[in-house]
Formats: C-alpha cells, structure tokens, sequence
C-alpha cells in the first residue's frame, strides 16, 4: 500500500487532465479500467466454459468406460506432467511479477519478466512435444493407425506392466481411443492458447522494450496476466485429471 | 486495501482522488505476496503427486480435485487480484464459476439418473 501512495503523492496528471491511453467514451480513466477488466473477464468465463465442455465430457466417459480410462491414464508419465506444472506455475509467478514492474514502472525488469515467461512457455511446449512424440511412436494417437496392443497386452509395454494392468477385453480396450481423443483435444487445446499467448508476449516484449505499459498505463499487460493464469489454471485442472486420479485402479 | 475500505463500497463516483489514482495504476500486489503464493502452489504440486501415490479408493479423485481447486482459487484470488478488484469483477467471476458448477452439476445428475446400468 505504502508503495502505491508515493507513487500517487509522484503523479502529475491528477484532476480532469487526459491521458493519451484514455479513450474518449470514458468520462474517467478508473471507469475505463473498470469496464475494460470486467470485459476480459467475461472473455475468461466463455473460455471456461469452453474447456468445461470437454472436461464435462472426460467425466462421463471416464465413468462409461472406466478399465479403459485407467489403463490408458497410465501411459502418461507423472515425471514429465510434473514438471510441466513446475515450469507452468513459474511462468505464471514471473507473469504476476511482470504486472508488478509495470506497476512500478521498471522497463528493465518488466522486459526480463516477460522473456522468462516467453521462456517458460516455450519449455512447457516442449516437454509437452516430448510427451506427444512418444504417443506418435506407440500409436497412441487416435486414427486409421491407433494401436491396441498396450492395452490388449499389457507385458508387452513398459508403462502398462509398471502400472500391473490386466488385460483388457477387446471392446473395453477400443475405447481407449476415446481417452486419448479427449487427452489430445483437450491438452492440445490448452497447448494452442499456450502459443497464442506466446506469440502475444513476443510482441508485447518488443513493445515494452520501447518503454510501453511502463508509462503508467498498464492495462494490456495485466489482462494479458489475467489470460495467462487462465491458461495455468486449466493445466492445473487437466494435470490430476488425466495424470494422476487413477493411478491404483 | 484496508484504509480504503472506510470510503462507501458502493458509488465510484464520490471516491477519493487518493483511491482515484490507486485503480488507475492498478492495485499493486506486494512481490513478497506473490512468492509466497508461488511457493504454496509449488507445495500444493508435490502434494498432489505425492497423494496419487497413497492409494485411498474413491477419495484419490477427490483429494486431487480439492487440491486443485485451493490452487486454481490462491492463483484467481491474488495471481489474477480478484481479491483487490472491483465489486463488478468479484461477481462476474463468482457468477460465472456458479454457472459452470451448475452446467457440470446438471449434466452429470442427467447422465447418472438415466439408462441405470446399462452404461
């Protein structure tokens, strides 16, 4: 608090003056803010629901074809998802902190936020590429070439024989393609508005570089925060959901 | 926030200059806040694995869930300053998540309470 009021006491512009960044069917800048957050906060709900959809979706059919959602969740390995999720909260703690230099109007380390985050991002993308490629290889990628083997026989696969699997008969093991359509829809979607986000902090770190949202106006950059924590709190959903709940079954 | 909290909740309009000028900026979140809901979140991680390993029937799924949601609230309340915004955002956000449990709940009552068995 103390450190907003000096800021406050250091401002010039008080009163009715008009800020370039104020657009003019605002009759105030607070009333600008107010209206601008709470529009990308509506954003952020349509998004939730969204991705409710599908998460709707894994749970009913996590409960239809439970043997197979079990055996199929256990090809995902813990090691790799935990570390996305390390990496993940990181960017999203360099994120706030980003916000937080703006604030106090540090272009320097507002700049070195932003590239830890851009960074971070990239990282989680590729553990994610790594996570996929092994699926591609044991054709567990749902299509003309989906493989049950791992699931009709489960000592031939690693993954499968360290979880203790049983066989699964062969109706229960197809829908296992089920498990893993939803495990790409849904990571997949959650990886395509990781590299929007990264794209919008490319610019946004070119921008700031030329002393942009360091001039006391910095809107753009906590809302695009608000949409990357978004974007961390699906992957904290998506990760006990598909990783972790059905490890002893 | 809390020597603010003395000004009326309600109007934006009879708001001081003071207060004014602190929503220009932004409410600004100590560091020291945001590492110390990072290291929970980090805390809360290894918790949640560490969990998935202790085998607890019926109650993994739900252990995991709650763990997720106590880190999907410290990251809407303080990484994205729910907690210090307006009383427009607060509802909002309450609304929304309201409608979404309600969408998830009714689906979910629909599918159990039909085809008994037969799934």
């Amino acid at each position: 608090m103390s450190d907003s009021s000096t800021l406050v006491q250091t401002d010039a512009h008080a009163g009715h003056a008009h800020p370039p960044y104020q657009r003019h069917h605002f009759e105030t800048m607070e009333q600008q803010v107010d209206a601008t957050g709470f529009a990308m906060w509506l954003f952020l709900l349509t998004e939730i629901m969204f991705f409710g959809g599908m998460f709707t979706a894994y749970l009913i059919y996590r409960n239809w074809y439970y043997p197979a959602f079990v055996a199929a969740s256990h090809q995902l390995s813990i090691f790799w998802g935990t570390l996305n999720t390390g990496v993940l909260i990181t960017s999203s703690f360099t994120m706030a902190m980003g916000v937080y230099f703006a604030q106090m109007r540090n272009k320097g380390k507002l700049v070195l936020c932003l590239v830890l985050t851009f960074i971070l991002g990239l990282a989680f993308l590729g553990i994610k590429t790594i996570e996929y490629k092994e699926k591609f290889e044991k054709h567990h990628v749902p299509g003309a070439h989906y493989s049950l083997q791992s699931f009709l026989n489960p000592d031939s696969d690693e993954a499968a024989k360290a979880a203790n699997d049983k066989p699964l008969p062969l109706d229960m093991a197809r829908h296992t393609e089920i498990y893993f359509s939803l495990y790409f829809a849904m990571t997949g979607m959650h990886a395509l508005h990781m590299i929007i986000g990264i794209c919008i902090l490319g610019f946004m770190i070119v921008k700031a570089n030329r002393g942009a949202y360091t001039g006391g106006h910095v809107s753009f950059v906590e809302y695009f925060g608000l949409y990357w924590h978004f974007v961390d709190i699906i992957w904290i959903f998506l990760f006990p959901l598909l990783y972790l709940i059905s490890r002893h079954q | 926030m809390s020597e603010h909290n003395q000004n009326n909740n309600g109007g934006h309009d009879e708001k001081s200059g003071f207060e004014h000028h602190d929503e220009l900026e932004g409410h600004i979140v100590s560091p020291k806040i945001y590492l110390l809901i990072f290291s929970v979140l980090l805390v809360c991680t290894a918790l949640t694995v560490a969990a998935s390993y202790v085998e607890m029937g019926p109650f993994n799924p739900i252990v995991a869930l709650a763990i997720a949601v106590l880190k999907a609230t410290l990251v809407i309340l303080f990484f994205m300053h729910v907690k210090y915004s307006p009383k427009l955002t607060k509802l909002a956000v309450g609304a929304g998540i309201f409608t979404f449990l309600v969408l998830i709940f009714m689906t979910l009552a629909d599918y159990i309470s039909r085809a008994w068995g037969r799934w």
